[in-house]
């Protein structure tokens, strides 16, 4: 199905306004891009994090979807069971209509703490798609950093100090798609909700195949980036023009670059829109750490295009199909 | 009907009812002295015998929350474990409780690390013991089977509708072969049913949202309810053993087996396969004139305070002997529990503490008689010095 902007408002929304996140809050945009995006009803298994805790407050919910929440770092597991669920079922002849299994997390709960069930649940071949809400920080415990949080960046377990210079990691952030994509699993892709066609087509990709997939999806945090809550889109696009956060994807092996900026935008143009980097301006250390991101964004860009180039014609369907029977 | 008696371990014992039950999934991780069950479902699921949805998870931590998303979406769902197993689960038990996911739950009872010890006793589930499952201890082989029957059965009943622990002894039961009756599989087909559940996350007609926040404005409801539902959950639990017993010519306790306790004056409380050996103890007892009996708890949550006072009540001396401690406190588990039940009875036996069998330290009917001799000197001196002694400790 071709996505069309101004057929998207017609469709049913999978939740209702009056959750409780914050003004300008990324995470609901990103699960309605994501579940408007299925062209088959979703039920959704959620991490706990801030859109969980927002999103459901006894005795209300925001979800039009069947949603499930169980803990923090289980999303993956919870999905495995529903999707086993209903396969089981399926055989007994007890369900009957196609369903598309999403499960949600934020960063903390999929690069950190939710890891090994996620790793799991990919390796195990469930057809679902894993979509992470990468904020890049623990944002509902209140901004502490996470594996996915950047070089640089200060958090509230990595301040700035007279000798730290906010976040200090050898890497931008653990290679979350690299790691998801090692799996072997027929989709894995980095998208951004600024580009919502980029990001819808992406989802609809990962769940024509009949396996496991995995999405993260930049989503700007005013609360924890310290930026005003009217920029969230402008961030996102900013984070994809500077070479920050690339959007590209892995196709059954394939490494492809699905958007690329005509010409790129300094980094400090991305940078200074936030607090969290404020820092980084203000002293000489702090400028060497800006070069030093520079060079690390640099290095990842060219390491996406070298794999792109590398796994030209890999391509093969092979991956999230299973050539044995159905037992 | 076919009924047969083979010889089975426990555990395999316990992989043939889940064989009949034929669960839509079962998310497991393999643990000593659970494997074998583990082991045995894989061939049937591998044979094609069962219609199952089997996924061998990565760990215990995400093979109960594969279980409660399973659940939730409808689908009778089973596991097992065993020790650390069911330590990882931990957090996911309180979770598969206040959602009232009727997962059943065959836990092989074995010591916690550290130090590490792969062999018997109930520290495992005594430590979950307050998660908001209902616990079913066994005796042998046999009662390991119709328990895992019987759970299903209860674990589902929409007056219920909460999750069950199974607990067989590690090893003592797991590993030993015995003769198991085993019904037919069509009887135990009809005996559970199908599974009805009261919604479904697969239900595309009535979206529901599981496991929402709760605010402190509505949390302490949501807990009392659950306090509410557990505990009168044991009229079912008995109703269900009675149904069970009467239609296929068993005997399994609801709530507790006792022995010889009829004009008993000292007994011996205990959980599981060491009563056996407390039984045997009460007989040379009883021989010499001393009127020993034995009480076998078989449920243990909810905890059937009433009943358990009724048993004791006329005693003078009860020995409540137990295979797991609770570090830092007055005394082990059953005793504590028995003890803060019976706070204001006027009418209490005397009644000391004995931690036995720890990390699969044999239990031998010398150490029962032992106990049986301790409990009655005690009473015969009006006093209790040492609450909790350690039996069969060397040094
Ligand atoms: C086992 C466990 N540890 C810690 C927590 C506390 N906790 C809840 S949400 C959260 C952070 C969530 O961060 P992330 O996954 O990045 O999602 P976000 O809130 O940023 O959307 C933490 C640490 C928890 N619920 N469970
Ligand atoms: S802290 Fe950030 S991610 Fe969390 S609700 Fe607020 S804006 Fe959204």
């Amino acid at each position: 199905m071709a996505l069309k902007l101004t057929e998207l408002p017609s469709k049913e929304l999978p939740i209702t306004s009056g959750h409780r996140v914050c003004a300008g809050c990324p995470e609901p945009m990103i699960i309605k891009q994501a579940i408007l995006a299925s062209n088959e009803p979703v039920v959704v298994g959620e991490a706990t994090g801030c859109f969980e805790v927002s999103s459901c407050i006894f005795p209300y919910t925001s979800w039009n979807v069947n949603w499930y929440h169980n803990a923090f770092e289980n999303a993956a597991a919870i999905t495995s069971g529903m999707e086993a669920a209903y396969k089981a079922l399926s055989k007994r002849g007890k369900v009957t209509e196609p369903i598309n299994f999403i499960a949600f997390g934020g960063d903390g709960g999929t690069y950190d703490i939710g890891f090994q069930a996620l790793s799991g649940a990919m390796e195990r071949g469930h057809r679902m798609l894993y979509i992470c809400m990468d904020n890049q920080a623990y944002m509902n415990t209140g901004i502490q950093r996470s594996g996915a949080t950047p070089l640089g960046a200060w958090t509230t377990t990595c301040h700035v100090g007279k000798v730290r210079p906010g976040n200090v990691r050898a890497s931008l952030r653990k290679d979350i798609v690299a790691i998801m994509a090692a799996h072997d699993i027929a989709y894995a892709a980095q998208a951004s909700l600024s580009h919502w066609n980029d990001f819808m087509r992406k989802v609809q990709k990962a769940l024509s195949y009949d396996g496991p997939s995995f999405i993260t999806v930049l989503a700007p945090c005013p609360r924890g980036w310290r930026f005003p809550a009217s920029e969230t889109v402008n961030i996102a696009k900013l984070a994809v023009e500077t070479g920050f956060w690339p959007l590209y994807e892995v196709d059954n092996g394939q490494w492809n670059v699905t958007f690329k900026p005509r010409e790129l935008k300094p980094l400090e143009e991305f940078l200074k829109t936030q607090g969290r980097y404020a820092h980084l301006f203000k002293s000489e250390e702090g400028k060497q750490v800006i070069e030093h991101i520079k060079e690390l964004v640099q290095y990842k860009l060219n390491y996406i295009n070298h794999m792109a180039e590398a796994t030209k014609g890999c391509e093969m369907n092979i991956f999230g199909r299973c050539a044995l029977p159905e037992v | 009907m076919a009924r047969k008696s083979v010889g089975l371990t426990g555990d395999y014992a316990v992989a043939e009812a889940m064989r009949q039950i034929d669960p839509d999934v079962v998310a497991v991780y393999p643990i000593t002295p659970q494997t074998l069950i583990v082991e045995k479902f894989g061939e049937f699921v591998a044979d094609g015998i069962v219609h199952t949805e089997f996924v061998p998870v990565e760990s215990e931590h995400s093979a109960l929350s594969a279980c409660c998303g399973a659940s939730a979406a409808g689908a009778r769902t089973m596991t097992c474990t065993s020790s650390q197993g069911l330590a990882l689960m931990h957090e996911i038990l309180y979770i598969a409780a206040g959602n009232r996911h009727p997962i059943v739950m065959v836990d092989v009872n074995r010591a916690l690390s550290a130090p590490i010890n792969i062999h018997g006793d109930h520290s495992d589930t005594m430590g979950s013991r307050d998660a908001g499952w209902i616990h079913l201890y066994c005796f042998n082989g046999q009662e390991a089977y119709d328990s895992t029957i019987i759970a299903t059965r209860i674990a589902e009943n929409p007056n219920v509708y909460l999750p069950v622990i199974v607990g067989l002894d590690a090893f003592n039961i797991s590993h030993n072969t015995e003769r198991i009756e085993l019904l037919d599989d069509q009887e135990v087909k009809d005996f559970v049913g199908e599974f009805n559940p009261p919604y479904s996350l697969l239900d595309l007609k009535y979206p529901v949202s599981v496991g929402a926040y709760f605010l402190p404005d509505y949390y302490m409801e949501a807990r009392r309810k659950l306090q509410e539902v557990i505990q009168n959950s044991k009229k079912v639990i008995v109703e269900i053993h009675e149904e069970y017993n009467k239609k296929f010519g068993r005997n399994v306790p609801a709530i507790m087996e006792t022995y010889k306790m009829e004009d008993a004056e000292y007994a011996i409380l205990a959980m599981s396969s060491i009563t056996g050996v407390a039984m045997l103890a009460a007989d040379e007892l009883r021989s010499k004139g001393i009127k020993a009996g034995v009480i076998r708890l078989r449920l243990f949550r909810p905890f059937p305070a009433d009943e358990l006072y009724e048993a004791i009540s006329n005693l003078k001396g009860l020995a409540v002997v137990e295979r797991a401690d609770a570090y830092g406190a007055a005394c082990a588990p059953i005793f504590s529990e028995l003890s803060g039940a019976c706070a204001n009875k006027k009418k209490m036996p005397l009644m000391a503490n004995y931690v036995i069998g720890l990390g699969g330290r044999d239990v031998k009917i010398k150490d029962m008689k032992s106990i049986f001799e301790d409990i009655v000197a005690k009473v015969n001196k009006g006093e209790v010095k040492d609450l909790r002694q350690y039996i069969g400790v060397k040094g």
